[in-house]
């Protein structure tokens, strides 16, 4: 058990390094898609409402993990939607390089 | 039951969580420019089909049926809420963390009721950070999106001991916190760590007003991100973990950079003590002289321009002018002026909202300079054009020490040659602080609706061609 919270907290400190260092290199003009795209990630958290509704261990968990789903699921496909859409709208005036 | 089988489907599953954490980095980090940021959203999501795929497989689940009508129920509300209009992203990103932070406060809840009284004295902690985290998240991005959406009042609400009733509500929940994790069979206290914390995130966010926004949407974000890792703790799952940890620092930095745009203390934005600007002297101003031109004016002093900068706010936004000053850029373009854009971090009403209405006016997104970049260029503008921005431009910033904005970085634009700006009146912007630009020699007021002006503008041009 202490192993796998010293575990935990491992992975968090790296992910908060690496999501720092990769989030000062996004332009400023795209910050409102990024935005919307960590919202659309950070709604992983489905698949642990997912578990809980699928093992229904008890009613109230059952309908709260419904809930849930519900909501992060709009998140995810919401999210992933608008950010395609804002990141079609940018476009360079010059000739994209390939 | 097949013991090995059962770990190589755990093996299997983690894998795929280890798969799917790797594509999410990926997908930010190809955010970092305009040409690749596509790549990253299909990066982000190969990896979420991968990771709830990988979840089915897990060896508890029994029904599926369940889970199969939430996710067509989520996809069903999520894709109008994906096709909304550019104008109301801000208020859509709101409400997004608020059902963030709803799925996050749900599941806590849940497990709490599953493992009490047996809760883990970490466990407990994380657990109860992750439902005050939520709920406050929950309920103060349900009243950004009102405020936003103008269901609310958009004026901030502030009255005395605002921030001791605040910094009350949160101590009360962290003392509750605090108790359970001593006392996890305590399950009659538990609701009062998800009320208490509901009431603070609308508390926290009614002393706020327009301006104040993109800081508050960006430390929301940044409260969901780190609910979301305080569950991935709770479950165990590394996966949550890190897909929290990259939003939450996500969050974090925007808040960083909006709150000095505004020129706020960062513990001023930690505690959410924003809004707060010191009421004005407003009505004791006498009238001072301005000088204002018509669209023809207007006109003719734009074509004979070489270096344009416009400087988009808000107020462009309000009057869906953003399609009307596409075609004035295009019709300057054609006569071979030279126009850009100027985007102060906090124009908007969330961080980056000009460039995605600018964009989606077609206007290319290198014409689009941040402010640090053109500053130096305004002494060689012979046009500075300001089109519904007010404070982001207001040069007591720089001069006026009794000015509650002072020392917020603004564009320069009383550098410019000519500076003209669009706006309804003279009355004082949302923030009710005078603006001495709107008295220099150097500027002229062009008085109405930015969209109707800019239109003026555009007719005049192409007619005298």
């Amino acid at each position: 058990m202490g192993s796998t919270l010293i575990d935990a907290l491992f992975v968090f400190m790296l992910a908060a390094f690496i999501g720092f260092e990769v989030i000062r290199h996004v332009s400023p003009l795209l910050h409102t898609p990024l935005m919307s795209l960590t919202n659309a990630l950070d709604a992983i958290a489905v698949v642990g409402a997912i578990v809980l509704v699928g093992e229904r261990r008890s009613e109230f968990a059952t309908i709260l993990g419904f809930i849930a789903i519900v909501a992060a699921t709009s998140n995810v496909v919401g999210g992933f939607l608008i950010t395609d859409r804002m990141l079609k709208m940018f476009k360079s005036s010059r000739p994209v390089k390939k | 039951m097949n013991m090995t089988e059962f770990a190589g489907s755990q093996y299997l599953i983690e894998v795929v969580y280890l798969i799917a954490s790797a594509l999410f980095i990926l997908s930010l980090k190809w955010m970092s420019s305009p040409a690749r940021a596509r790549h990253g959203i299909w990066a982000g999501e190969i990896g979420m089909v991968l990771a709830v795929a990988g979840t089915l497989l897990h060896h508890g689940i029994v029904d599926y049926k369940l889970v199969a009508i939430a996710l067509v129920l989520g996809s069903g509300i999520g894709i109008p809420l994906g096709m909304v209009q550019m104008t109301a992203v801000p208020q859509r990103t709101a409400l997004s963390h608020a059902f963030g932070a709803l799925c996050v406060t749900l599941v806590g809840t849940s497990e709490f009721y599953l493992q009490t009284p047996h809760v883990p004295p970490f466990t407990m902690a994380v657990l109860s950070m992750e439902v005050i985290l939520g709920s406050l998240t929950f309920t103060g991005s349900l009243m950004a999106a009102g405020k936003l959406q103008e269901i609310l009042p958009q004026r901030p609400l502030t009255y005395r001991g605002q921030n001791v009733v605040n910094l009350g509500l949160l101590a009360i929940s962290i003392a509750v916190a605090v108790y359970l994790v001593l006392h996890p069979e305590g399950k009659q206290v538990f609701p009062v760590m998800i009320g208490i914390p509901l009431l603070f995130g609308v508390f926290m966010v009614i002393p706020i007003g327009g301006a104040d926004m993109p800081t508050v949407i960006s430390l929301l974000n940044s409260y969901a991100g780190l609910s979301a890792a305080a569950m991935g703790f709770v479950l165990n799952s590394k996966l949550l973990i890190i897909a929290g940890a990259l939003d939450g620092s996500s969050g974090f930095i925007l808040s960083v950079i909006m709150s000095k745009a505004m020129n706020r203390s960062f513990t001023n934005v930690l505690f959410g003590a924003f809004g707060q600007v010191a009421p004005s002297a407003a009505g004791a101003q006498e009238a001072r002289p301005v000088r204002s031109a018509t669209p023809e004016e207007a006109a003719a002093i734009l074509a004979a321009a070489n270096k344009v900068v416009v400087v988009p706010g808000y107020g462009m936004a309000v009057a869906q002018a953003q399609h009307k000053v596409r075609e004035l850029y295009d019709i300057l373009t054609k006569k071979g002026v030279e126009v850009r854009f100027a985007i102060h971090p906090v124009a908007g009403r969330m961080p980056g909202h000009m460039n995605v209405l600018l964009a989606e006016a077609d206007i290319p997104y290198d014409r689009l300079v941040e402010m640090d970049e053109i500053n130096g260029d305004f002494p060689q503008t012979d046009v500075a054009l300001v089109i519904g921005a007010n404070d982001v431009t207001n040069p007591a910033a720089r001069t006026d020490q009794s000015s509650p904005i002072f020392g917020m970085p603004i564009l320069d634009v009383d550098k410019a040659h000519t500076v003209m700006v669009i706006k309804r009146s003279m009355s004082p912007g949302f923030a009710g602080i005078d603006n001495p630009l709107y008295y220099l020699d150097r500027t002229l007021m062009l008085f109405g609706d930015a969209k109707q002006f800019v239109g003026g503008i555009v007719r005049e041009l192409s007619g005298g061609h």
